[in-house]
Formats: structure tokens, C-alpha cells, sequence
């Protein structure tokens, strides 16, 4: 009963619009790769300082904060929301986290690692929970999220700030220590970048925040519990950011009221490059986290050019634009070959 | 944001099929802020030093440049857009100006220069928005990185403070006989412009209908996106404006002049009632969300309470704003259903007949716009 069932169903032949998009998707991530190596190569041309070990391990370590919080804000941006208060949650937790420390010197690091990302829950659950229940639009959401969070940060820091004397030595190990060269930071964040494009490709509930995104509507008719699945993305991307605030103190060793501010922007930036739509349905983790890198590594790029750091900003706009733009004229591209494809058909 | 097929019908629906309770009318967001800036006022007299003159004056001196850009932002949220770049038009704005002086551009000169340079920053938003159809938020995301990067390239780190002092008066005193500082008077002037644009004009109506339906605005003969294009390039003129008042003002040009400051606008723009789904929205809703925020931001100032607490107050208040709308039209929604349980009969608009289909298209337009309370939409993930 069950093999007939399941027998129709079992040889997916996928579409071809299905298989379209997965190639586009995989020709994002090639070509973020493929721009990656010919910013590095052409670096590294003029300054062979750019591909010594220490220099490719700064490019990860600096990279791997970004690219984490953007594996939380994809789930967010796929379900055709933001989460913008990922800065702020980054900075909060990075703060509670120290302040316990420095009140309980000898509290093992895995508690560390723990409180920030509960941190991150209960931020991402209030946003989740209004975004859902009240049906409000989570950029207006998340934009008071931003300021509340962020006050809340100051009112407990109220001008003081962790110094280094008081993280535990093998907190701060996890900061700038590495495995075989690479450093913890990168690996912590790859194995997640891993696991959750896994689950976003291969479980029910990774393909339900795509249905959500491409259409709201519909996957509310096929049975998909929306408000559940969007308030679990927000639950995610609030925790990746609190853990965000214990990698963030791992790595500075000190944080004052305004740590992360302004971290929201550049991970949507780095989303945004990575080819998620930011109408949501469609995107991978790994292509954020690609673009998380790639943005890094532009901006140390022109350093080790001896371009001035000035150019850092306006280069990360135009590559930014540059990026939806090309995207519009890909997926135009697409629609234009289909239509012509469906004329010959007709004929 | 993407028209939502969901919202226009839930807007034929929501024409009303009787007439409306008295307190209806009444119960409007513009009320409700009037009632908050009361009991801000009430809050600040607690406070002392408040109830001085010179509280107007500062005020206006807080929050002048943040009103201003708040203004063209409005119509372009209630056209459905969105411009985040606003902070960072103001930051390239206050650099090129002091760039120019420092390189002995006379300086009346160098505000023509700046804000011609302003308005070209915001036709650059409106062609790749309405020319290439790329998504507003994620446009002008990359022109806040831009154009605050271009600053950063013309000043680096240096900062430019030699302005004539004839101008940078205004950062010290009012305008003469008033305690008006010079921000808050040329906001009042373009209030009173955006007021009878937005409320009196063609191109206001044209604004509301495209928010509500941009296809059906574009079917009826409106020029979406000629006048999408041209609220970006008012947006880029005028902020480029309070940037140079702004220079002035602290007599300082820095590339990181007004960082951030994009959250303040678009957090009184919505404080003030306009929908983000765009369609709906007052500039008189905006003006009093601007002032209750002014007011409180000054009173806690005087309490001496840090800047970055004082944000608390910000988002909780833009949360209540949109939070508190949509828990009443959830509530109505309820009520409304339970009586139409009770009585199905008495409904017309459950009957199917000839007028209610299209014959109420054409009223959910003009009315249910500028004058309603926020209706929630039924989709509302922005």
C-alpha cells in the first residue's frame, strides 16, 4: 500500500524551471568563487604579503563573523523578511556574556557559549512572536528591535566595558587559536554554514521557508504552518546572533555599548551579494556566507593594495549594486528564453 | 515592496457598508499621536528647565535635519518604496561642501554644487528603481554604503571646520524674533509645500493610487514611474539641503556626519501612521510623530539619560505604532465575524450582486487612503 503510494511520486523528475534555478544558483556560488580567486590572485600579484598563511587566516577569522549571522538573516530573508536587529543582539550578548565572566571568573566557557545564545533566543523569539502574532512587517519589527536592544545594552553597560583581564584565557583561545592553520573562528562557522544548508536543502523544514517565500499564499494552502516556521527562522537567527556575541568577545577581548552597531547592514550587504533574493524564496546559506567572504576579502584586498581604507565603503556599495543588478538581468534573461521557448511551442 | 494581490481585496471589503460610527471618524492614528505628544509635553514639564523658550530652539536644533528628510521619505513609503540612503546623502552632502570650501569654491557656490550633486545621488536610486525594477530596499542599502563610501573618499579622515561664521550662526541662535532654529523654520516651509502636494494635487492622488495598486494606478494613466523617479530625486535635493543646514549647524564637515541616521526617519515615518505597505499616511500624522519624538528626546536629555537608552524610547514607541493598529483591526475583524454569524441575512455584502463587485473598486480608492486608521493587511511580511 504504502510502495504504491509512494511509487508515482518516487522517480522526482524535477521541472525544468526547478532545475533552471538550481543551476542559476549554483552558477551564483561559482561565480562569487570565481570572482574570489581573481580579487585573491590579482592581490596576491601585487603584494605576495596577501596569501601567507597568517594573512588567508585573518581573511577567514575577519570573514567569519559576518558570514554567520548571514547564515541566520538567509533563513530570515528567504521567508521574505529581515531581521535587523542582529547587531544590536550581537552586541548585547557579547556584553551579558562578559559581565558574567567578570562576576564568576571560573564559570567553565561552554556556559560562555550558552548564555549568548540564549540571548539570541529570547530577542529573536520577541521578534518572531510580534512579527507573527501581531502580523506586523518584520522590517518595522526588527528596526524597533534595533534601538530597544541596543538601549537595553547601554542601560546594563552604562559606560563601562569588559577588558580583556577579565575573559578566560581558553574563551579567548577560541578567538585566535586554529586547528592544522585554520582558525576556530572559521571552523565553528563552517561547520554551521554546512549543517544548516543541509537542513535548508534536504529537510521539510528548510524547504518550507522556501514555499513561504515564493508564496505565501500557496504554502499556507498546502499545508505549511507559516507563522511556526517564520518564528522559528527569527528563534535562528536571533541564537546565531548571540552565539555571533560570543565569538565577537573570543575574538576582541573587550566590548563597550556600541559593539556590532551597524553590523545589520553589512550583512545584508553580504546576503544580498550571495544571490538571496530579498523578496525571499530563493538563496543559500552557502552563497551568503560566500558573499560574507567575498565582502571581506575585497576590503582587505585594497588595503594590501595600498589603496587607501577610504575606498572600502564605496566599494562595497558598487559591488552591492553591481549585484542586483546583475541578478535582475539574469533573471530576465530567463524569463525572456522561457517566453521565447513557450512561443515555439505554441507554433 | 511587491504589490500584494491579498491587501486590494481586502480593501474592497473593507468599504464600509454603513455609515461609520461617529467615534470612526475620530479614532484616527493622527489622534492618537496628537494625544501622545500631549503627554509628552506633560512628561517634559515635569522636567526641570523644560518649560523654558529655549526648549523650542533646541528641539528644533535636535531634530530639524532628521524632520526634513522625513518628509520626501514619507511620500516615497507611501508610494511603496522605501530610501534608506537618506543618512548617508546627508553625510556625502555635509563632506562635499566642506570639501569644495576647503578647495576655495565660494561658499554660496558650493551649496548650489552639493545640492545639484544631491539630486543626481537621487535620480541614480530612481533609474536603477524604476528604469532596471530593482527592489528599493536592496537599492538603496547599496547607495547608503555608496555614497557614505564616496564621502569617505573625498575627506578620509580629515574634517573641515573653517566655515564663514556669518552661516554657521545658525547652529547657535534662532531665527531672529522667533525661537524657531533655522532647520525647524525651512521644515515649517516645506511642510506647508508637501501638505498641499500630497493632500491638494494631482501628483498626491497620483502618490496614494500607486501605493494602493501600482497596476491599476498605471492602467488609469498615472506615470508610476516617472513619479516614483522624480519622489527619489526630491528625496537626494532635499537631503542634500539638510545636509548643508546640518554643516552649518555644528560648523564641522566629517564623512561620518549623520551615520544612522536613515532608522530615525523611516522610525518617525511610521510612528507618524504611514503604512510600509505604502498607500497610506499623512504628513501632519509625520510632523506630530516628529515633534512627540523631539519633545521626549529633550525631556529625557534634560534628565540627563544616556543617548543610547533614550533609543529605548524610540522603539518601543515605533513597535506600539504598528503593533497597536493591527491588534484593534484584528479585534474589529473578530467582532465583525461574530456578528455576521448571528445574522448572515443582514449582510449586503455577502450577497452577490452587481453592486458590490466592481461598483466598490473605485470607492476603496479616494477614501480608504489618507483619511482612514490603519487597516491591517491580511499578508503583512514585509
Amino acid at each position: 500500500m504504502t510502495a504504491a503510494l509512494r511509487a508515482p511520486s518516487s522517480p522526482t523528475e524535477p521541472s525544468s524551471a526547478r532545475r533552471r534555478s538550481e543551476s542559476l544558483l549554483r552558477a551564483r556560488e561559482l561565480g562569487i568563487i570565481l570572482v574570489l580567486v581573481a580579487v585573491f590572485s590579482a592581490t596576491t600579484a601585487k603584494n605576495h604579503a596577501f596569501s601567507n598563511t597568517a594573512s588567508v587566516q585573518q581573511l577567514l577569522a575577519g570573514a567569519s563573523l559576518i558570514a554567520l549571522l548571514a547564515v541566520g538573516q538567509t533563513l530570515v530573508v528567504v521567508t521574505r523578511n529581515v531581521d535587523l536587529s542582529v547587531g544590536s543582539v550581537l552586541g548585547l550578548s557579547a556584553y551579558i556574556i562578559g559581565d558574567v565572566f567578570k562576576s564568576h571568573p571560573g564559570m567553565p566557557i561552554a556556559f560562555g557559549f550558552v548564555i549568548g545564545i540564549g540571548v539570541g533566543v529570547v530577542v529573536g523569539a520577541v521578534n518572531g512572536f510580534i512579527t507573527t502574532v501581531a502580523k506586523v512587517p518584520s522590517l518595522v519589527v526588527t528596526l524597533a528591535m534595533l534601538y530597544v536592544v541596543r538601549g537595553i545594552d547601554a542601560k546594563i553597560v552604562s559606560g563601562k566595558q569588559i577588558d580583556p583581564t577579565s575573559i578566560p584565557r581558553s574563551f579567548q583561545a577560541v578567538g585566535y587559536d586554529d586547528v592544522w592553520g585554520i582558525p576556530w573562528l572559521a571552523i565553528i562557522v563552517a561547520v554551521i554554514v554546512v549543517i544548516v544548508g543541509f537542513g535548508m536543502r534536504s529537510l521539510r523544514a528548510g524547504r518550507d521557508l522556501y514555499a513561504i517565500g515564493s508564496n505565501p499564499d500557496a504554502a499556507l494552502l498546502a499545508g505549511v504552518r507559516s507563522g511556526r516556521r517564520v518564528f522559528a527562522a527569527f528563534v535562528f537567527s536571533g541564537a546565531l546572533a548571540g552565539l555571533g556575541g560570543a565569538l565577537f568577545l573570543a575574538e576582541f577581548a573587550t566590548v563597550s555599548a556600541t559593539g556590532g552597531s551597524g553590523y545589520e547592514l553589512n550583512v545584508v550587504a553580504a546576503v544580498v551579494v550571495g544571490g538571496v533574493a530579498i523578496f525571499g524564496g530563493s538563496g543559500t546559506v552557502y552563497g551568503a556566507a560566500l558573499g560574507a567572504v567575498l565582502l571581506n576579502t575585497i576590503n582587505q584586498a585594497l588595503v594590501a593594495a595600498k589603496v587607501s581604507a577610504f575606498w572600502n565603503q564605496a566599494v562595497a556599495g558598487a559591488l552591492l549594486l553591481a549585484a542586483i543588478t546583475f541578478d535582475r538581468w539574469l533573471a530576465l534573461r530567463v524569463q525572456r528564453r522561457d517566453a521565447e521557448r513557450g512561443q515555439r511551442h505554441a507554433t | 515592496m511587491p504589490p500584494d494581490p491579498a491587501r486590494s481585496i481586502e480593501l474592497v471589503l473593507a468599504v464600509p457598508t454603513e455609515r461609520d460610527p461617529w467615534w470612526r471618524t475620530v479614532a484616527r492614528w493622527e489622534t492618537a499621536l496628537v494625544v501622545c505628544l500631549v503627554a509628552a509635553l506633560a512628561f517634559g514639564s515635569e522636567t526641570q528647565h523644560f518649560m523654558s523658550s529655549t526648549t523650542i530652539f533646541y528641539i528644533g536644533l535636535n531634530m530639524g535635519e532628521i524632520a526634513i528628510m522625513a518628509l520626501p521619505v514619507t511620500l516615497i513609503v507611501i508610494t511603496g518604496e522605501i530610501d534608506l540612503s537618506v543618512a548617508s546623502m546627508l553625510g556625502l552632502s555635509s563632506t562635499l561642501l566642506g570639501y569644495l570650501y576647503l578647495h576655495g569654491v565660494p561658499i554660496g557656490f558650493a551649496i548650489v554644487i552639493v545640492i545639484v550633486v544631491g539630486a543626481a545621488g537621487g535620480a541614480l536610486n530612481g533609474v536603477l528603481i524604476t528604469r532596471l525594477g530593482l527592489p528599493s530596499i536592496a537599492v538603496t542599502i547599496g547607495t547608503l554604503t555608496l555614497f557614505r563610501g564616496i564621502a569617505e573618499v573625498i575627506l578620509g579622515a580629515r574634517s573641515v571646520t573653517n566655515f564663514p561664521a556669518s552661516l554657521t550662526k545658525i547652529g547657535v541662535v534662532p531665527i531672529p524674533h522667533t525661537q524657531f532654529a533655522y532647520s525647524l523654520g525651512f521644515f515649517a516651509v516645506l511642510v506647508v509645500i508637501f501638505i498641499v502636494v500630497l493632500h491638494a494635487t494631482p501628483v498626491g492622488r497620483s502618490i496614494y493610487a500607486i501605493g494602493l495598486q501600482s497596476e491599476a494606478a498605471h492602467f488609469s494613466g498615472i506615470r508610476v514611474k516617472r513619479i516614483k523617479f522624480r519622489l527619489y530625486v526630491l528625496s537626494g535635493l532635499v537631503c542634500s539641503c539638510a545636509g548643508v543646514l546640518w554643516t552649518l549647524k555644528l560648523a564641522s564637515a566629517r564623512f561620518d556626519t549623520g551615520a544612522g541616521l536613515e532608522l530615525n526617519v523611516v522610525a518617525i515615518v511610521l510612528f507618524g501612521g504611514v503604512s510600509i505597505f505604502g498607500g497610506r499616511g499623512t504628513i501632519f500624522g509625520v510632523v506630530i510623530a516628529a515633534a512627540t519624538l523631539g519633545v521626549i528626546q529633550q525631556a529625557l536629555t534634560l534628565r540627563n539619560i544616556d543617548a543610547q537608552v533614550r533609543n529605548i524610547v524610540t522603539g518601543v514607541l515605533l513597535l506600539i505604532s504598528v503593533v497597536l493598529p493591527n491588534l484593534i483591526e484584528g479585534v474589529r475583524r473578530i467582532r465583525s465575524s461574530a456578528r455576521n454569524r448571528r445574522q448572515p441575512q443582514h449582510n449586503p455584502e455577502h450577497e452577490p450582486g452587481p453592486f458590490n463587485g466592481p461598483s466598490s473598486i473605485p470607492n476603496a480608492f479616494p477614501q480608504s487612503n489618507a483619511t482612514a486608521p490603519p487597516l491591517s493587511a491580511t499578508t503583512t511580511k514585509g
